[in-house]
């Protein structure tokens, strides 16, 4: 199987009041096309530093960071954000979604960006599979925090991604919301044949992913390899 | 680049937030009106002083000279083909014998038809046509006002007694402001021998007012007759120079009015940075995830710019059609300072000229934050707290650079002087930071100076103030401008008056007396003694021209440009006096005092600025013309005069013992204690000597502040877009903070606060602003006040504290209603009401 993302010896470090702080050191990994990796670890272990770094919005201090074949460091801002909207999805644990605009045209946004047609009727698509057709003329405000992240995961498919990262996706609900959020992201990766990076502290939803790493302190402690799953 | 989409996503992002942008840029809109009604008061000014330029003058030339018209100048004149004209005019003492009132005003002796072009507008209309054949009076109406006069009534001038006929509302050329200072009475020619006034030594303005058969010639025979008739000291005014010397002085009223008007849009547009800034703040997340689903930083950049140029656009034309309207009601704001009757029409030149300006310079000022939109990064999606890790680049510099620019600009448009414009640009940069700077200083010292046992309402109110994203500095500087504009404005106006009534305190001499002939002197004196006044003696004047200083004349000094003497030295008339001493407001600061005459030589001592501003020194020769009798004499001294004084200054003063059998009259200062009194001598004197002119300091402080009042009107009108400008900011920042002042009404009702405790709250909130920023302005306009009487009067600067404290009150109260007006919506319902609704 071909190798979708992959990490080599990542470091990040940031410069606060004179001072280096090491946030990523040293991370070696990669990732096939098509299957599920969770990154776990205890808060500020630098997880999501991690996740922004490997889908390209954040550059690392050295190292390489390469998505499909594209080695991110060699590319500008405005380059990675290309990258983003061809070949990148995102699912955050706040949602993010433009409180401007409606579920329709939150969806609509990242197919208008690549320019694509019947753009309406592939984000209605997207909305039915959700289950939110009936509410896609809402606002972001106006939805409940389990519509809205199912919204967010009609918007993150949208693009047909070929890498979908995810932020703590069930982080802000409750347990029952996010057993289905978690069940309709599984099978929408399933079905549109896309990698699955995900930040998570949850133990159960990292169970579902067919790789688990582990960092500790900006470092690669662990790294194994669910077996159990097909 | 797919600007459609763009431009979907702007009208997507803005529509759920147009009516807070409109709200921002609302701002603006004051600044532009003011700017759109000061050009197209200038565009009406122009025009109506080109169609009623003719009426400025009433005739097609006009000639004017202050001594007796010669016969063979006359001779000459007289060779223009037209009709004419002539007026005699002159200050005097009118009479009113129904209720004794007394006043000095101008009088204009006048023969023929003139105005040939305009009339003498009257009511009566048809009296400023027949005064002249039926012998009565035209009395101006601010006269008849003053005194309960009414048309039918009589009046005395001189020894003549005239009815009145009719009340002048106006004259060619006459303004509200000159009937204030010398309110006119025209009587006919054929009258004026018979008031007396008419003697030897009496100073009267000779002119002739001609219209020509051929009114196209007006230009070139004033250019033929110029150099024969300027020695002879007349001068010539033709229709087209009346036209550019009014058009000259109201450009500079309107650039005057504009650059206010300006300052006003700047306010404005630092609101709207500010307004944006924030806004832009609250977006991070949405541009963060926009970066995240593929948006370039140039596209995200482009949607919010979209916004800002449709919003800039609105408000240009909300501010277009707003000073449109305005500039319909400036002629009744300007009626006593303008000349000419105002017909506003629209200006389509102002239109696009606010249009552009409104549009460039909002767009400039929002630039300044939605440039930073370029730095979001889409990390902002993961962490929240990059939201507050906004960081400037390079373009900010030269966003900042391109307004300076702007304003540069503008300001080199309206003053056609580079120089001028470096420093207004300059100066402007300096006001707004000092009162930056006085604002900041204020805010930190009322925290660090509050006193911490006062009650918790006080505190939290005062603490309001520091919330994040606080708008409290833009809101001291734009009301505190309004607020220094107008306190300076009250400040110059008491300054003035207390320095021409501080001249007279005491036993200071507040009355003068003048135009007394040698004859009646001794009898003027009596007079005012048996009215128990004090009397230190007369002064004798002696009307004469200066001929030549040393050799050079009037006519050499034309055709010799390097000559450091300005031409009004020999065409004005100088009244000198002769004595053996100084007096109290004079001392010599080079050569000799010579008291007495001696031997041929004639020492004159001459005044230190006159003698320098046109290079006359000490032993110079100059040669006077007293009234006929050639005079040579020799600079002995020069001397330092306090011109403050109320007392007789000259530029010439003579020995004594040369002009003493010379024509020429006397002055008498002397000091009455009350109204009363001064009115009971002013009329014992006209009565008994009609051709005396009395100058009342009561009457020179009331004209004063009338023409204060009238100019300080127009700057009030102005100032006050400033501060609305402020309140409308006020406005904004109050709406831009609503989130957050929710959450803390709610969590204040929450924890057990009443309604009327989180109004007193946000009353004492609001109540700091408009304290903080009243006093802002008012520490500037006093130290402005403070610089100038220091300065540039050089006088004790003691500030009425009244109108400051009425100023003060004011603004408070007008920040703490509109403040309160704004958040009774959040506060007056219940918490989770709200709550649903935001």
């Amino acid at each position: 199987m071909n190798t979708i993302l992959r990490t080599e010896q990542v470091r990040k470090t940031y410069t606060s009041a004179g001072k280096t702080l090491s946030v990523l050191d040293d991370i070696n990994f990669d990732v096939a096309e098509g299957s599920s990796l969770a990154i776990i670890g205890p808060s500020g272990s630098g997880k999501t530093t991690l996740l922004g770094l490997c889908a390209g919005l954040d550059s690392a201090t050295s190292g390489s960071v390469i998505l499909n074949n594209i080695r991110l460091e060699t590319l500008n801002e405005d380059e990675r954000a290309a990258v983003r909207n061809k070949y990148v999805g995102f699912i955050f644990q706040n949602f993010q979604l433009l409180p401007t605009l409606t579920a329709l045209e939150n969806v609509m946004v990242p197919l208008e960006l690549r320019r694509e047609k019947n753009i309406r009727s592939r984000a209605i698509e997207l909305l039915e599979k959700v289950g939110l057709a009936d509410r896609s003329h809402h606002y972001p405000i106006q939805l409940s925090g389990g519509e809205q992240q199912r919204v967010s995961l009609a918007r993150a498919f949208s693009n047909t991604p070929k890498i979908l990262f995810a932020d703590e996706p069930t982080g802000n609900l409750d347990a029952e919301t996010s057993e289905k959020i978690e069940t309709l992201l599984f099978n929408l990766n399933r079905d549109a044949g896309t990698t699955l990076i995900l930040v998570t502290h949850n133990a159960e939803l990292a169970a579902r992913t067919n790789k688990i790493i582990r960092i500790k302190g900006g470092k690669l402690v662990e790294e194994k390899t669910n077996t159990l799953l097909p | 680049m797919d600007v459609k989409w763009l431009i979907k996503m702007a009208w997507r992002d803005s529509r759920r937030n147009f009516s807070r942008l409109l709200l921002f840029i609302s701002s603006v809109i004051l600044g532009i009106a003011a700017l759109v009604s000061i050009f197209s008061l200038s565009d009406t000014l122009s025009r109506e002083i080109d169609e009623q330029a003719a009426a400025l003058i009433g005739a097609d030339l006009e000639f004017n000279s202050n001594k007796t018209i010669s016969p063979a100048a006359i001779k000459f004149i007289d060779s223009i083909k037209g009709k004419r004209s002539e007026q005699k005019s002159f200050s005097s003492m009118v009479y009113f014998p129904s209720n004794g009132g007394t006043r000095l005003i101008q009088v204009r002796a006048i023969d023929g038809e003139y105005p040939y072009y305009g009339s003498l507008d009257t009511r009566p209309l048809e009296a400023g046509k027949t005064f002249r054949k039926n012998n009565t009076a035209l009395v101006d109406k601010s006269l008849l006002m003053q005194f309960g006069i009414k048309v039918g009534d009589s009046v005395r001038i001189g020894e003549q007694g005239y009815i009145i006929s009719g009340s002048l509302e106006g004259a060619p050329g006459q303004t509200g402001i000159s009937a204030s200072v010398a309110p006119v009475v025209y009587i006919p020619l054929s009258t004026l021998e018979k008031t007396g006034l008419v003697q030897k030594g009496s100073r009267i303005s000779y002119t002739f007012y001609y219209k020509l058969d051929n009114p196209k010639l007006a230009p070139k025979l004033a250019d033929k007759l110029e150099p024969a008739l300027r020695t002879e000291g007349i001068d010539i005014d033709t229709i087209e120079s009346k036209k550019e010397e009014t058009a000259r002085s109201f450009r500079d009223l309107a650039r005057f009015l504009s650059l206010i008007g300006f300052i006003a849009l700047l306010l404005g547009c630092i609101g709207v940075a500010s307004a944006i800034h924030i806004y832009i703040r609250e977006k991070i997340a949405s541009i963060a995830v926009l970066r995240c689903l593929g948006a370039t930083s140039n596209q995200a950049f482009l949607i919010f710019l979209i916004q800002i140029i449709v919003i800039g656009l609105i408000g240009s034309i909300a501010g277009v059609l707003l000073g449109t309207v305005i500039h319909q009601f400036l002629p009744v704001v300007l009626e006593d300072i303008l000349p000419v009757e105002l017909h506003p029409v629209m200006s389509w030149s102002a239109v696009w000229k606010g249009l552009l300006l409104g549009l460039t310079i909002s767009i400039l000022f929002a630039l300044s934050p939605l440039v930073s939109i370029r730095r979001i990064s889409p990390l902002n999606t993961l962490r929240m707290s990059y939201q507050h890790e906004l960081k400037r680049d390079y373009l900010n510099i030269l966003v900042y650079l391109l307004i300076v620019i702007l304003i540069f600009l503008f300001t080199r448009m309206q003053l056609k002087n580079w120089r001028e414009a470096v420093f207004f640009t300059a100066g402007v940069i300096i006001a707004f930071g000092a009162l930056t700077l006085i604002a900041k200083a204020l805010m930190w010292a009322t925290r660090r100076f509050f006193p911490a046992s006062w009650s918790y309402l006080w505190r939290q109110g005062l603490s309001n103030l520091y919330r994040p994203n606080n708008q409290t500095t833009i809101l001291l500087v734009s009301i505190g401008l309004g607020t220094a504009l107008i306190s300076t404005l009250i400040l110059i106006q008491s300054l003035l008056l207390n320095r021409v009534s501080l001249s007279s305190s005491g036993n200071q001499p507040n009355i003068v007396l003048f135009d007394i002939q040698t004859a009646h002197r001794e009898q003027v004196m009596e007079l005012t003694r048996q009215q128990g006044l004090e009397v230190n003696g007369t002064v004798p004047i002696v009307n004469m021209r200066l001929e030549s200083i040393n050799n050079i004349t009037a006519q050499s000094l034309e055709k010799d440009s390097t000559i450091k003497i300005q031409p009004w030295v020999f065409s004005r008339e100088y009244r000198a006096t002769f004595r053996d001493s100084l007096i109290s407001s004079e001392k010599i600061t080079k050569g000799k005092w010579t008291g007495k005459a001696e031997g041929d030589q004639i020492k004159v001592s001459i005044e230190e600025g006159y003698a320098t501003r046109n290079d006359i020194r000490i032993g110079d020769t100059l040669t006077f013309n007293v009234q006929g009798a050639i005079m040579r004499t020799i600079v002995g001294s020069y001397r330092k005069v306090d011109w403050n004084r109320i007392q007789t200054n000259f530029l010439v003063v003579f020995p004594s013992g040369v002009l003493e059998n010379a024509p020429q009259f006397h002055v008498l200062l002397t000091h009455v204690p009350s109204v009363e009194a001064s009115a009971k001598f002013q009329q014992a004197l006209v009565k008994s000597f009609p051709n005396i002119s009395v100058i009342d300091l009561g009457l020179v402080l009331s004209i004063l502040d009338d023409i204060l009042s009238k100019i300080g009107f127009v700057i009030r009108f102005m100032a006050g877009f400033c501060i609305i400008t402020g309140l409308i900011v006020l406005i904004a920042s109050v709406l831009i903070s609503k989130y957050q002042r929710v959450q803390e009404s709610v969590l204040l009702r929450t924890l057990g606060a009443d309604r009327k405790q989180v109004y007193m709250i946000n009353a004492i909130e609001y109540f700091f602003i408009g304290a903080l920023a009243a006093t802002t302005g008012i520490v500037l306009s006093l130290l402005g006040a403070w610089a100038l009487a220091r300065f540039s009067f050089d006088m004790n600067f003691e500030p009425e504290p009244l109108p400051l404290i009425i100023i003060f009150l004011s603004i408070c109260f007008l920040t703490v209603i509109i403040g309160l007006m704004n958040i009774r919506t959040i506060v007056s319902r219940s918490p989770l009401e709200i709550l649903r609704q935001e």
